[in-house]
């Protein structure tokens, strides 16, 4: 990793949803907000600054973490993905997506993203989960909304609808 | 799966209202194209704003010296209270005293958190640094935290316009209380103490503002939720009138919860700091920031007392409610205390009720709406009382509940403080609840758990949920006399507009501001229902502009009032536009007026449907050729409907209030069991059996009952806004203020039942805030119930459940010399204990320890030690804890020097981050070995931000930094190492804080 100087804002490249993108960042930035006020992809939210909320989840190389807690300069060189990157194409949504507005699972929509990002990363390794384990994926993220229950069934529901679907890979991924 | 959520004309048969159809909002939203404050882009040239809070509870402000944030890269203004008080008004108190409020701490400070300084920067992190550039001297003064303490005579004394912290005592007589209770076979009473708690969106405060010069214009762009009236509070503090006070709501809004009206005093700071500027500025608030200074629910001390029959049935009710608002009353409140007073005698037939209500302020955050809204603080007290009356006169509680209840032919009935419950059939809806709910299988299983030993407790709560608030409720605060004098308030004005354009396309406004309710959804269904069209034909906006959209005073998303008033005030509006319609289509299609239906997008003739036209054509014409239209007909463009309901009279001179014109009915069952080794309380089953009147969309109405129960579950076992003793606010996270999760919060079964209401067009009443007013307490029936216990004091910790069961713990047990001692009770003081050995004698252990130089090496962080005098040492030392890494100027003194055994240390430390004070003793022992043995005890108090945000780590940090210092300290002897065990379990608490998944 290169040194960065921390009076300089230095360029950050990486891969997002696919796409190269490049922004300028001083090295105290943090990945959210670079995502967010850099690059304009706003659909990642900012809930707590403090990695519990998990409002602001993405994808870096695959893995789900807290773009609060990570700084723009870290994922240099990395495959990041949002929930910008989740739908197979403008004006159509992912299964999980759809479950999500099937089963009412969003009310103000704002801790959203971040559970689709969870749950898209985990049902990829985890395709035939327990409600438990979706549960217990879910306890890293807060939402003041649902109660829960409905995100759970969608969820349930996505990962039934995935697994019985040859259309997987054309539906779900960019 | 197409974006358009699927809501077809194809598949109806009947009415949209009742159906479930996927929400509009939806499909933005999942893909990341929510429109949120701070998704929207600003001006170029905006400004970022951050915020300078106090660290202290109370202190009068000496001096704040700016002068080297002002010079920061970036900055263009430091804005601080006088800078404010030139340019605004005070905002207004709500009752009648000489007391000002401010958005901004004006010499003196009364509550942590509470704004010291703006700093204005080119960028959000510039300012922050900055924040850290200005130098604030506070001389402390002593605080009052506990409402109770507050009114105590030696209590201090928080504004002198409030004599004794009292803003408002009033008391109110309905009935004969005092013959009803000398002539009452028994008297039970019951104390309360209903703790402070927030439903915390995720999304926090957001505020742009801009000030044109040109125009002596404010233009505020805010993630304000209402009610309105405070607009008139934000303009009359701008010193303009209301017109040249533009404020506007961002498309989307993360979650309110009534939290969002709290933003208001940051509206009136942001828009001065604009103008101080002259640029707009922009300020998004942080979480530290949310939970610590943005707004709460009260806490309430109430004594309420019941007059009781033999048979349970209560003739008289005696309240004494102590409302803590916290440092300042700000508008609406004292509003959380007289919302539910109408309500008092909640689902009860109570003719007699004597009231106190006493208005206090302490050294916390201003307190303001939260969901619920009075409610929680009632039910409460009301419904423990009545499990109370169950155990001591030995009935079923749930008999206690029934033969109370208003009797289900009563209706409409009116209160004895005036409320008008408009309909239902209470003991109906309980019957529902306990058959679907399966409240005898419950019974059985709490029967089956207690003869194995097991703790298991049912508890019941009966609840009359009241919806659209009357905007005269608040003035039941002032006297009859005093009323007279401000002149009448009443009412609540919901508005709508309805508009069709020259393609005969339908659109709605409502001045509702949604934070996730899916009004937008339900008003494309109500509109579908009138014109006979597909819903997603109907195109809705929520957002509000007061510089052109149709609003007043009720307008905003509160008091539950969207689907009683909001959506029944935009059907009214289609249904004037409908009635032209049918008279247009009745010239067009040669029948009566009475005749004409609307259906599948077309206009018909109900007897022969072929003879039609299609909707979009007929309702163009206005626009295309007014004069072919009748005479009389009136245009079909655009209506806007004002609707006030009658019912919501002002307070009379008896001071009856009407305070609510829905009033909604909620019979909640709770099973629960209580593991007995670690006092955690599991759900066993939640039944919440609603009548909300008619539903609109029951997939929405389940939506916001599992949301509202999720919120009283965690009221009940985890939420509570810490305070020290000393008034430092302790839970300024989310791992320290716990908000359920998905892993501990249990589906409710829920039970619906409808009666719709007779004062509202559409027959619905709101149901959004139900279960925070019925689940905290029905939790506490059953832990109750589970514990045979009386007092039963909120939230429900596993520590306090223990407690309980089996008394105050015992001390840890003193494994060694590096075991803590208990904490002191309430407080984040620190206390602890330890030992280290040193290889080198007594007399050299010594001399380091008072020599600068070695100090400055073995003090972890430390960058220089000054000695002031052999007693007297200033150090500067950085020091991170928890996530707050800072640096301090510390102050050192030395007693009671008793070399080479035995010294006294003394000492504070300040800065950015915080301030502490403590005491130290150290004691040198030699050795066999020719080494040292420094036993050391400590005691010390930590307040600011490092206390909010860092407490749950302050022990074991201080205890790594302690070891680190000894450790540091052997070294240099040459040898040596400290008692193990001090670093402990810090890098697991670390983790759990922030390893990602919580
Ligand atoms: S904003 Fe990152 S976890 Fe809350
Ligand atoms: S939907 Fe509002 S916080 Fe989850």
């Amino acid at each position: 990793m290169p040194r960065l100087s921390a009076a300089q804002r230095h360029p950050v490249r990486f891969r997002l949803n696919g796409e190269a993108v490049e922004g300028i960042a001083e090295p105290r930035m943090l990945l959210a907000d670079f995502i967010r006020h850099e690059l304009g992809r706003t659909g990642t939210h900012v809930g707590c600054e403090h990695g519990v909320c998990g409002a602001c989840t993405v994808s870096i190389d695959g893995t789900m973490a807290r773009s609060c807690l990570t700084l723009a300069a870290q994922v240099e060189g990395c495959e990041v993905r949002t929930v910008e990157g989740l739908a197979p194409e403008p004006g159509r949504l992912s299964v999980l997506q759809a479950a999500f507005r099937r089963h009412h699972a969003l009310q103000c929509g704002f801790c959203t993203a971040g559970i689709l990002m969870s749950l898209d990363v985990y049902l990829r390794a985890h395709p035939a989960p327990t409600e438990p384990e979706i549960r217990e994926v879910l306890s890293g993220h807060l939402c003041r909304c649902t109660g829960y229950a409905p995100i759970v069934r969608a969820a349930m529901d996505a990962a039934a609808e995935l697994s019985l679907s040859t259309r997987q890979e054309d539906v779900r991924y960019v | 799966m197409g974006l358009t959520a699927t809501m077809t004309s194809s598949a109806r048969s009947g009415p949209w209202i009742g159906r479930s159809p996927e929400r509009v909002e939806d499909a933005a939203l999942l893909t990341g194209n929510g429109r949120f404050i701070d998704d929207l882009g600003v001006r170029p040239g905006t400004l970022h704003a951050a915020i300078l809070r106090s660290p202290h509870a109370h202190a009068d402000i000496l001096t704040i010296d700016t002068a080297a944030a002002r010079a920061a890269p970036g900055v263009a203004a430091v804005v601080i209270g006088p800078d404010v008080k030139a340019l605004t008004a005070s905002l207004v108190v709500g009752v009648k005293a000489p007391v000002e409020c401010w958005p901004i701490a004006v010499d003196r400070v009364r509550y942590v958190g509470e704004p010291v300084a703006v700093v204005v920067a080119s960028d959000r992190y510039k300012a922050e640094d900055a924040l850290d550039l200005i130098e604030v001297r506070y001389a402390p003064r002593p605080s009052v935290i506990d409402p109770l303490a507050a009114i105590a005579a030696d209590a201090p004394i928080l504004h002198d316009g409030f004599p004794h912290n009292v803003a408002s005592d009033r008391r109110f007589r309905y009935g004969d209380p005092e013959a009803a209770f000398a002539a009452a076979s028994h008297r039970i009473a019951i104390d309360i103490v209903y703790p402070r708690n927030s439903c915390t969106p995720i999304e926090t405060y957001g505020v742009v503002a801009e000030y044109s010069v040109s125009d002596d214009a404010y233009d505020i762009l805010a993630n304000f939720q209402g009610p309105f009236s405070i607009h008139a509070v934000i303009s009359r503090a701008l010193k303009l009138p209301g017109n040249r006070v533009r404020l506007r709501t961002p498309p989307d809004s993360g979650g309110s919860f009534g939290v969002k009206q709290g933003v208001f005093p940051y509206i009136v700071l942001i828009a001065a700091a604009a103008r101080i500027a002259g640029r707009p500025v922009k300020w998004i608030e942080d979480r530290l920031e949310h939970l610590c200074a943005s707004s709460s629910a009260t806490n309430r001390a109430t004594t309420l007392a019941a007059a009781v029959d033999d048979e349970g049935r209560v003739l008289a009710l005696d309240w004494d409610q102590v409302e803590d608002c916290g440092a300042h009353l700000r508008a609406p409140e004292p509003a959380t205390l007289y919302r539910m007073h109408g309500n008092l005698t909640g689902a009860y037939d109570i003719r007699h009720m004597s009231v106190r209500n006493r208005v206090i302020v302490t050294n916390k955050t201003p307190t303001g709406l939260n969901r619920g809204f009075g409610g929680p603080q009632v039910y409460f007290a009301l419904e423990r009382l009545m499990q109370r009356i169950a155990v001591e006169l030995d009935i079923d509680p749930l008999d206690v509940i029934r033969r109370n209840l208003v009797p289900g032919n009563a209706f409409p009935y009116r209160t004895a403080s005036g409320a008008l419950l408009d309909s239902g059939d209470y003991a109906e809806t309980i019957e529902l609840g306990a058959r679907e709910g399966g409240l005898d299988e419950l019974k059985a299983r709490r029967a089956a758990a207690r003869a194995e030993g097991r703790l298991y407790g049912i508890g019941y709560t009966a609840v009359v949920e009241p919806s659209v608030s009357n905007m005269g409720y608040l003035s039941t605060v002032l006297t009859p006399a005093e009323r007279r004098r401000a002149g009448p308030k009443n009412g609540a004005q919901a508005t709508a507009t309805v508009s069709i354009d020259p393609v005969g396309a339908v659109s709605v406004h409502v001045a509702s501001v949604p934070q996730g309710q899916g009004h937008r959804t339900v008003l494309a269904q109500v509109i579908a229902d009138v014109f006979g069209v597909a819903p997603q034909d109907v195109r809705v906006n929520t957002e509000i502009d007061t510089a052109k959209d149709a609003w007043s005073i009720a307008s905003g998303n509160y008091s539950s009032r969207f689907a009683a008033a909001v959506a029944g005030t935009a059907k009214l509006a289609a249904d004037r536009i409908a009635v032209r319609l049918r008279r247009i289509a009745a010239s067009h299609l040669n029948v009566e007026a009475s005749e004409v239906a609307f259906g599948n997008g077309k206009v018909f003739s109900r007897d022969n449907p072929d003879n039609a036209m299609p909707f979009a054509r007929l309702a163009a014409l206005s626009h295309w050729s007014p004069g072919s239209l009748p005479d009389a007909a009136g245009q079909t463009i655009r209506e806007t409907v004002f609707w006030t309901p009658e019912q919501l009279a002002a307070p009379d001179d008896a001071d009856r209030i009407n305070s609510s014109l829905c009033h909604g009915f909620i019979f909640d069952i709770c099973g629960v069991e209580i593991d007995r080794a670690t006092g955690e309380v599991r759900i066993d089953r939640y039944v919440t059996a609603h009548d909300c009147g008619t539903i609109l969309h029951p997939g929405m109405v389940d939506g916001q009952i599992r949301g509202g129960f999720g919120q009283g579950f965690g009221a009940a076992l985890l939420e509570e806004f810490a305070y020290g003793a000393d008034g430092s606010f302790l839970t300024g996270t989310f791992a320290d203020y716990l908000l359920p999760t998905s892993t501990e919060l249990p589906e409710p079964v829920i039970v619906h039942m409808q009666t719709p209401s007779p004062f509202t067009p559409l027959g619905a009443k709101g149901v959004g805030e139900g279960n925070c007013m019925s689940t905290p307490v029905c939790i506490a029936n059953a832990v109750a119930d589970a514990l045979g216990e009386k007092n039963i004091v909120l939230p429900l910790v596993p520590a306090r459940i223990r407690a309980l069961i089996a008394g105050e713990e015992p001390p840890a047990p003193v494994g060694g010399m590096t075991a803590p001692r208990a904490k002191k009770p309430g407080g984040r003081g620190l206390e602890g204990e330890g030992s280290a050995d040193v290889g080198a004698p007594p007399q050299a252990v010594w001399d380091m320890l008072l020599d600068p130089a070695t100090l400055q090496a073995v003090i972890p962080g430390c960058h220089g030690v000054e000695k002031i005098s052999d007693t007297h040492f200033r150090a500067e030392v950085t020091l991170g804890i928890g996530p707050v890494k800072g640096r301090y100027r510390a102050e050192v003194k030395l007693f009671d020097l008793d070399a080479p055994r035995a010294v006294t240390l003394s000492g504070t430390a300040d800065g950015a981050l915080g301030y502490g004070a403590g005491e130290g003793r150290i004691t040198l022992t030699p050795r066999d070995d020719g080494g040292t043995t420094v036993s050391y005890t400590y005691d010390a108090e930590i307040g600011g931000k490092v206390a909010s945000i860092g407490g749950r780590l302050l022990d074991g940090a201080a205890r790594v930094i302690i070891g680190q210092f000894f450790a540091a300290l052997a070294r240099h002897a040459g040898g040596g190492a400290p008692a193990a065990g001090a670093a402990g379990g810090l890098s697991g608490w670390l983790r759990r804080l922030f390893g990602g998944a919580r």
